[in-house]
């Protein structure tokens, strides 16, 4: 299997459709018969629900139906099974649904909510983890799913760590620095906003077109629900149309589609739900806000002796995934450079703030902030280069971390040495302070053979060959723009030995693809890949096998066609059955490895595959299907132990900025984005990660947050919830990308799709220190907080 | 009340009866079946409905349907040659691997191909000014710019022949 393909600069195959405007995504969908759906929000953040009228709706000419949670059947979501579709009794957060209507048009939909009136009795509400906590605080939820009273606000998700010897390490540390570290809730932005469309036929099988990243999760979640409506037994097609961007953002079910799917059961007809920017910034789950308490300690020879992390996080009303970050956390927190004790914790707290989802980095970006903000400060207080101290505390290959995390291959050094060499920090570390200018760095580790947080973690692709040597791919996973199908699409080209131009990559729908844990965690290229190389070979073991008897005719008919145009073809001798493992196929080619060379050797696929369909004596198909799990383990999150991913990604960042001590304006210099990637698969789209990655760490680090005012979302626009536009885009990046060939990695690599968020905010905030001597610990640095700290510097200094 | 508007998409004519305050974007992508111009907020805040109205890049989603009566439409399905051959813009945006998720890029395309009738040898700095409104989250903007300039270089290079 050789790599002619894999590494090459090449267009994706999903660009035409998407340059000329044919891509269909959500928006563009219709089904005969469709209504358009449209939910009617609480807008209130707790609230007991006196009554709910929805006459005047219903009465509008074009509606076709107005529902609740009193005349629906009851649909539990989230993994902890506390929301409802639709909302009874009470509403918890201001997003809270609590009716739909479906009607013939957008509009009308529109208009019937607004005719839906709603009487609440306000409650008290907690807004924040230590309100939740406190003494007395109102308890978001009275009762856990099963009914038992709760007595505090407490999410019951433990996750946590504890390795080596705390005390001791902290007593053996020359220099030891604590301090806390937020980042805000933010909006992952996706330019495509949400929506889907629910079907379901006369015998109460649903399809469902779905923006989804977890199609037989949501395939699931969806034959549950069905259930809950007393449709038992029944099958949900989940169809994923081109995504519109994902970002987390379809990593769960939505309360949404459960409402679609109620709604296109009451009436009989397909419906649509799509949400409006303004619903997307409001009513969709962002990525949850953290708080971080860090303690770090140094040795005298600038070695790392213990972390310690407690990490608080506001859930918000009810469980989503952003109430597993810390399941991730626990991967920087024990592994990123070598500690050895540390000590993990992490808090979630119910709110009635909006619940929260994945997003591009799953907990690791808020814990990196906190780690390597706190390591800059602790080399200051060693008077030591915080590049020397990252090097000398750095990853190596061949090694276990407290978690269990087995290091096959690292690149960490080289990306270190490479975001410092590049960026001229010798020259610039600690030296432009008179013109405001620094530099700083921070690291990362992340998984890259995908992240087990499901019992199986894998993913199958079936290889279809037709009569024209086609090859069309089925892989459950999900392409949001990431690139996944070019990687698949070269992967099976040199898998196989087939033209890229005759590998086909399938719509993602549960009806024909294989089975798949969802494309999260860095891991659709990972997963996808190994899949279809082990597909391939079956492939080529089976061509192989049925072409032995077949390839002798074929060249025969060609030596026999050429003798009838000229007449000095050799007489060569060909076998009349051929040893299978004789045969190779490159480029959509077969041919014999040790056949002379000559064109009537090679046979091209389409025409090999017809042989067997229709000279063959079984008229068999070429079908394969492989399925691949990657060698990693379900951790343990109670002890925060277990080697998640079959490999880890490394990579380290460095800036280099300006700051305008008058108005507080951080302006980027320069970046150097190192990242140990195991190999390219294809250059273009890995670069495009890396740079789209780096573009959102930025606006993590700069300016976006989600505000809210008693748990309504106060800026639901682009106008007040600004992400980097290309005007900001204006710096000089460098990438760097270190090959270092994983054994696991398919042709060798790592996935790379989230780190590249992942240290961009501390190193923006290193670098900022370097420049005006300030420490920002709270995301995002916005000017104010600046002007603010400079402030307060100079209180302090005189 | 519905009312006649007539205008001129992609090289064709076209009539359509609409409310008077319909949005041109609804136009497009409702009776037009015009699909390609993306809506991605409805505030003009995005840039994803682009569409040049008398070669001019307007925000379908705020431009009053009735304004483009008589005008000359262009929009994302309106560049390629009739053949199928991709406009340079297009074929820069797919060679540069510009295009992700997609659902940017015929706005971002558009504004591109007006930039280029005015400006044909853009500045970085022009061309940030230029795309300044059309939001992407995917791609960090770097390998549009680069597509910009391939661009660029492509239609001088077939202007001169």
């Amino acid at each position: 299997m050789s790599a002619r393909h894999v590494g090459t600069d090449t267009v994706r195959p999903d660009a035409f459709e998407k340059a000329v405007g044919r891509a269909t995504y959500i928006h563009d969908l219709t089904r005969p018969g469709m209504l358009y759906g449209k939910i009617k929000f609480a807008d209130h953040a707790h609230a007991r629900i006196l009554s709910i009228d929805t006459t005047r709706a219903a009465k509008l000419p074009g509606v076709r139906a107005v529902i609740t949670a009193y005349d629906t059947p009851e649909i539990r979501v989230g993994f902890l099974r506390d929301n409802f579709a639709l909302k009874r009794d009470k509403v918890r957060q201001h997003r809270d649904e609590v009716a739909a209507v479906a009607a013939i048009d957008p509009d009308i939909a529109a208009e019937a909510i607004d005719l839906i009136h709603v009487e609440y009795e306000l409650l008290p509400a907690v807004f924040s983890p230590a309100a939740a906590l406190a003494d007395g605080a109102v308890l978001v939820h009275d009762v856990d799913p099963s009914g038992r009273p709760r007595t505090n606000n407490r999410v019951p998700v433990p996750t946590r760590h504890e390795s080596g010897d705390l005390l001791a390490a902290e007593r053996a540390s020359k220099w030891v620095v604590e301090g806390t570290f937020s980042t805000p809730i933010i909006q992952q932005a996706c330019m495509g906003t949400a929506g889907c469309i629910a079907e379901i036929d006369p015998s109460g099988n649903l399809t469902m077109w779905a923006k989804t990243q977890i199609p037989f999760l949501a395939q699931k979640d969806f034959i549950r629900a069905l259930e809950q409506m007393g449709l038992r037994d029944r099958n949900a097609r989940v169809i994923v149309p081109a995504l519109g961007g994902g970002f987390g953002t379809g990593l769960d079910t939505h309360c949404y589609e459960y409402i679609a799917i109620l709604l296109a059961h009451r009436t009989g007809r397909p419906v649509k739900i799509l949400y409006t920017r303004e619903e997307e910034f409001a009513y969709l789950s962002p990525r949850q806000s953290a708080t971080t308490h860090i303690t770090q300690g140094l040795d005298g020879e600038g070695k790392l002796t213990f972390r310690r992390l407690e990490v608080t996080q506001d859930n918000g009303a009810y469980t989503s995934w952003g109430a597993t970050y810390p399941t991730v956390m626990l991967l920087p927190a024990t592994s990123l450079y070598r500690v050895p004790a540390v000590k993990f914790d992490s808090t979630l707290v119910y709110t009635n703030n909006t619940y929260c989802q994945a997003m591009r980095g799953y907990g690791n970006p808020e814990v990196a902030w906190a780690i390597e903000s706190n390591l800059d400060e602790l080399a200051a207080a060693a008077g030591m280069d915080p590049y020397e101290v990252r090097v000398r505390n750095k990853n190596v290959a061949g090694e276990s971390t407290p978690m269990g995390l087995h290091i096959t291959t690292c690149g960490f050094g080289d990306c270190l040495d490479a975001a410092a060499t590049k960026l001229g920090w010798n020259e610039k570390r600690g030296k432009q302070r008179n013109r405001r200018r620094g530099v700083g760095m921070a690291g990362l580790m992340h998984v890259g053979g995908s992240g087990r947080i499901y019992k199986a973690d894998g993913g199958g692709v079936i290889l279809k060959l037709d009569d024209f040597g086609n090859v069309n791919v089925s892989y459950g996973g999900v392409e949001m723009g990431q690139g996944l199908h070019s990687a698949l699409q070269l992967t099976v080209s040199d898998a196989l030995g087939v033209r890229p131009d005759k590998v086909f990559i399938n719509p993602t729908d549960t009806g024909t693809c294989p089975w798949d844990v969802g494309t999260h965690a860095s891991r659709g290229a990972f997963i996808g890949c190994n899949a279809a190389i082990r597909a391939s070979a079956k492939v080529r073991s089976k061509l192989f096998a049925l072409a032995a008897g077949l390839y002798p005719g074929e060249v025969q008919r060609n030596l026999e066609k050429l003798r009838k145009e000229k007449s000095d073809v050799p007489a060569f001798v060909v076998p009349s059955v051929c040893d299978p493992a004789a045969f190779d196929l490159r480029e959509s080619e077969m041919f014999l490895r040790d056949a002379p060379e000559h064109a009537a050797f090679r046979i091209e696929l389409g025409r090999m595959l017809r042989a067997i369909h229709f000279r063959g004596t079984e008229g068999t198909l070429l079908v394969e299907e492989a399925y691949y799990e990657p060698k990693s383990e379900l951790p343990d999150w109670s002890k925060g132990v277990g080697n998640m991913s079959a490999t880890y990604a490394f990579g380290a960042q460095s800036v280099e900025v300006e700051v305008d001590v008058g108005t507080g304006e951080v302006t980027i210099l320069g970046v150097v984005s190192a990242h140990d990637v195991g190999k390219i698969l294809n250059p273009q789209t890995l670069k495009g990660q890396i740079y789209g990655a780096l573009a959102q760490g930025i606006g993590f680090a700069l300016y976006e947050e989600v505000k809210t005012v008693a748990g309504r979302v106060v800026n639901p626009s682009f106008t007040d919830y600004k992400i980097p536009t290309i005007a900001e885009m204006n710096f000089p990046i460098h990438l760097e990308f270190v090959e270092t060939h994983d054994p696991e990695g398919p042709f060798g690599a790592k996935g790379i799709g989230e780190p590249g968020m992942v240290p961009t905010a501390p190193a923006i905030a290193n670098a900022i220190w370097d420049a005006i001597g300030v420490r920002i610990r709270e995301l995002p640095i916005t000017r104010e907080k600046i002007i603010a700290a400079l402030a307060e510097k100079q209180k302090r200094e005189s | 009340m519905r009312v006649p508007c007539a205008f001129v998409v992609n090289g064709m004519p076209v009539e359509v009866e609409i409310e008077p305050g319909a949005r041109l974007l609804d136009v497009l992508r409702g009776p037009l079946a015009l699909v390609g111009t993306k809506e991605g907020c409805g505030n003009g805040e995005c840039g994803a409905c682009t569409v040049l109205v008398d070669t001019r890049p307007v925000n379908a989603c705020l431009f009053p349907a009735l304004e483009a009566d008589g005008a000359d439409v262009v929009t994302i399905e309106g560049l390629a040659a009739a053949n199928g051959t991709l406009s340079p813009v297009q074929q820069a945006f797919v060679d540069r691997g510009s295009i992700q998720c997609g659902f940017c890029s015929p706005g971002m395309i558009v504004s591109v191909t007006a930039l280029l009738r005015k400006s044909p040898d853009p500045t970085d700095s022009e061309i940030r000014d230029a795309l300044v409104g059309n939001l992407c989250r995917c791609t960090g903007y770097v390998q549009i710019v680069e597509a910009v300039h391939q661009a660029a270089a492509q239609m001088q290079k077939s202007d001169s022949r």
